[in-house]
């Protein structure tokens, strides 16, 4: 296996075992971090699959950027949200979901 | 159990995944040899900027905008509980960051100026500019932004950077298409984007941190 | 330099532009940016299905590279149909929400450079030749629907927002991997190279990629048993909000799910297409059901969007003929036209009443007529009665079901009708039979009733001029 088909390999791991955290974990803040294994998963797959010839193609690292920046700003808005839901956890006991009508 | 199923079929998946990976044939298109042909016409000689910039500059410029709408988003999800009581500032800390920050500046702007021909660019410029005022403001120097008074200047800094790109976008419209570069003014335009984005990244990127700091630095 | 060639550029340059003016200027002037933008982008769309000619597809090549190297723009009669449906819902709810926020400026302040990123993304969507491009304006489109629920910072919009973002990360992220496969075998992100490279035995990545894209699209459309997310976020935002998520924004990943299925994995696509509509079919029984059992009149409408939902995914064995396109076009169309008039009419009733509930609602006819005649209308369309837009997507619908001998997809959508029927009149019941209750109702300014009037009234008349609409999509118009 080469070097680069490696990468790709591992970012396939990577990305499955933020599938499987989205999942399994109840912490909504290590579940934020699930989603940020299952984008640098798919990242590296994108740039693992791209450079087989050996030779970097600068097409998937610039659209790795563009994802980067695209995973920092759902990122921040989530944890944005996380925290405002846990203050008003505090002021008030219970947080209870409207689920249906 | 739920934990074992789903712990099988991620397994089954990965190794899908896997095994599809690597059966992959090599790819039919190439896209290296399209992007060295026409480097000379992209204003700027490294490859990922010239990507970046000018072939798939239109990601880039949606990038912005979700960058944007994020710290917008936040801003609606309505004000946070006000800071604890003041804490006093370490007087050597301040001191650090003091020493620090022009490096830093001069770091960001070094970066920016490289982006043209090695890695660099807004993004890393801004990111270390926005990490200066993350550093100064964990200092006790700059305190936290707030949300719901937010000023003029500074909602004009967010968007400043956002807004030329757009508006250098729509003026190459003349030339035929969105972002049309002419090949010569190619490299001037795109280092006149990238000034302006380094600067509204770096609020934009320090305001995802400004607005939800409960601490405000002991800063008055 | 103005053709309508470049119309599709300012379809997505103009809200980004009003979107951040508004954030820079402010709620008062924002709202008026929003609704002079929307009112222009409608003058625009309009021109460019007045002058559409379906042999002559529209492309814009960003930057004059041309794909695979730059990206491209391509317009075809189904991404103009849903640039129309866009601006024609999104215009009268800017209007709406003109009126409905002016009391809230902490709630507006946010609402119009969200509301422009939204609208701007949905147009960039519709019109993105590149899955990687898509990826990114599927993001503008998630994070600004789920910032928009989040206005105001309630308790429950926040927890809403929260499980909304999450499903829509999980979507996404799919997606992204997808896209990666696709990249690693064939290169390119352009949909006019990728379709001629697929040929009749594409590489196994090929194939995980199409189910992973696919899934997280439907993920993000909220096809049963995905919906989990739908009900709180659409049920607890505001009024405007609601009715732009449920209108547009579901569609916009339905579209996608659509375009890619027909076009792109068209070879991996027959043998699977059971799955969507055994799921569609589930939608509508499984979102009827509870919506019939609602006591929020806002969350009756949104289970009642779940179910509207499932009739989108009910043709997936009959594509991809032309028929069975029209018939879910002419559904999305119906739908978004007729939901976004109920969730408005719902915010007219639950300002004046001053509670979320059908109990809320009675004897409310004498009160707010127009309100409960627009509510009506809407239900009509959903009801699939004639002469509603609704009714003619219903009919195509049966129509070419029928033509296949698919007798199971005629059946669904005839008891998702009666089901529709009963929850449509349990909620008018609420308002005409029990007797007026003796509280005294808040006025609401007539133009929030005019409006949610107006996008009722469309979704009626759409019917009588659906034939104009289906001329848009290739194909013999019947």
């Amino acid at each position: 296996m080469s070097s680069e088909l490696l990468f790709a390999v591992v970012g396939a791991l990577i990305f499955t075992l933020g599938v499987a955290g989205t999942v399994l974990v109840a912490n909504l803040l290590r579940r934020i971090l699930a989603f940020n294994l299952m984008g640098s998963g798919a990242f590296l797959v994108l740039v693992g699959l791209a450079q087989r010839g050996g030779e970097s193609d600068p097409v998937p690292h610039a659209m790795v950027l563009t994802g980067i920046v695209v995973a920092v700003a759902a990122t921040a808005l989530a944890l944005a949200l996380l925290r405002k839901q846990h203050e008003m956890k505090d002021s008030e006991e219970e947080l209870t979901e409207i689920d249906d009508g | 159990m739920k934990r074992a199923i789903v712990i099988a079929a991620a397994l089954v998946f990965g190794g899908l995944l896997i095994n599809a990976i690597v059966d992959l044939p090599s790819s039919p298109v190439d896209l290296r040899i399209a992007v060295a042909d026409n480097m000379a016409n992209s204003g700027v000689s490294h490859p990922v900027t010239a990507v970046l910039l000018n072939f798939r500059g239109y990601d880039t410029l949606l990038e912005i905008a979700v960058l944007l709408l994020a710290l917008i988003g936040l801003m609606a999800a309505g004000p946070m509980l006000p800071p604890p009581p003041n804490q006093p500032a370490d007087a050597l800390l301040q001191k650090l960051a003091r020493i620090a920050t022009p490096p830093v500046i001069v770091v960001g702007g070094y970066l920016l100026w490289a982006g043209a021909f090695r890695p660099g660019g807004a993004f890393q410029a801004g990111a270390v500019l926005a990490a200066a005022m993350v550093l100064l403001h964990l200092s006790g120097l700059l305190s936290a932004w707030n949300a719901q008074l937010l000023p003029l200047a500074r909602r004009v800094i967010l968007v400043g950077g956002f807004v030329l790109f757009l508006c250098i976008s729509v003026a190459l419209l003349a030339a035929g298409s969105l972002l049309q570069y002419p090949p010569h003014q190619a490299g001037l335009l795109i280092l006149l984007i990238e000034s302006g984005l380094t600067l509204s990244l770096a609020a934009i990127l320090a305001g995802l941190f400004l607005f939800l700091s409960r601490d405000n630095g002991g800063a008055p | 330099m103005v053709e309508p060639v470049t119309f599709v550029v300012w379809l997505i340059v103009l809200p980004l532009a009003w979107a951040v003016a508004a954030f820079v200027t402010g709620e008062r002037i924002g709202a008026w940016l929003g609704v002079v933008g929307s009112a222009i982008q409608t003058f625009l769309v309009v021109w460019m299905v007045a002058t559409w000619d379906v042999a002559v597809p529209v492309i814009h090549r960003v930057g004059g590279w041309g794909a695979p190297l730059g990206i491209d723009l391509a317009v075809d009669g189904l991404a103009l149909a849903m640039l129309l449906l866009t601006q024609v819902v999104s215009l009268p709810l800017t209007i709406y929400a003109r009126s409905y926020f002016s009391e809230d400026a902490s709630k507006s302040r946010h609402f119009w450079p969200l509301a422009g990123f939204l609208i701007a993304g949905l147009n960039a969507l519709f019109v993105s030749a590149d899955v990687f491009n898509i990826y990114v304006t599927l993001e503008i489109v998630g994070l600004s629907a789920v910032s928009l629920v989040a206005i105001g910072g309630g308790r429950a919009q926040i927890s809403a927002a929260l499980r909304y973002l999450f499903a829509t990360l999980i979507g996404s992220g799919a997606y992204l991997l997808g896209v990666a496969l696709i990249y690693g075998a064939f290169g390119s992100v352009s949909l006019a190279t990728l379709i001629p490279l697929v040929g009749s035995n594409p590489p196994q990545a090929f194939a995980l990629a199409g189910l992973l894209m696919l899934f997280g699209l439907m993920l993000k459309t909220a096809l049963f048993p995905f919906h989990y997310w739908l009900p709180p976020a659409h049920g607890g935002a505001a009024a405007p909000v609601s009715a732009l998520l449920s209108a547009l924004v579901v569609k916009a990943s339905f579209y996608l799910t659509l375009r890619l299925w027909t076009e792109l994995f068209a070879s991996i696509a027959d043998d699977i297409a059971w799955i969507p509509a055994l799921l569609g079919a589930g939608a509508i029984l499984w979102g009827s059901w509870r919506a019939i059992q609602a006591i929020r009149i806002k969350m009756l409408i949104a289970y009642s969007t779940v179910a509207q939902l499932g009739y989108l995914f009910l043709v997936f064995p009959l594509l991809p003929g032309q028929d069975a396109i029209r018939a879910t076009v002419m559904q999305a169309c119906a739908h978004g036209a007729a939901k976004a008039a109920m969730f408005a009419a719902a915010g007219v009733l639950i300002k004046a009443t001053g509670q979320d509930t059908m109990a809320g609602l009675a004897g409310m006819t004498g009160r707010l007529p127009l309100t409960l005649f627009a509510f009506g209308l809407a239900g009509m369309t959903l009801m699939g009665l004639p002469p509603s837009s609704g009714f003619l997507a219903k009919w195509q619908l049966i129509e070419a079901g029928m033509a296949r001998d698919l007798w199971i997809i005629p059946v669904v959508a005839l008891a998702g009708g009666l089901l529709t029927a009963v929850y449509i009149f349990r909620i008018l019941s609420f308002a005409f039979l029990l007797s007026p209750s003796s509280v005294k109702i808040a006025t609401v300014p007539r133009v929030q009733e005019w409006t949610a009037f107006a996008l009722a009234a469309g979704s009626v008349l759409l019917g009588l001029r659906g034939v104009e609409l289906m001329a848009l999509l290739p194909g013999q118009v019947p």
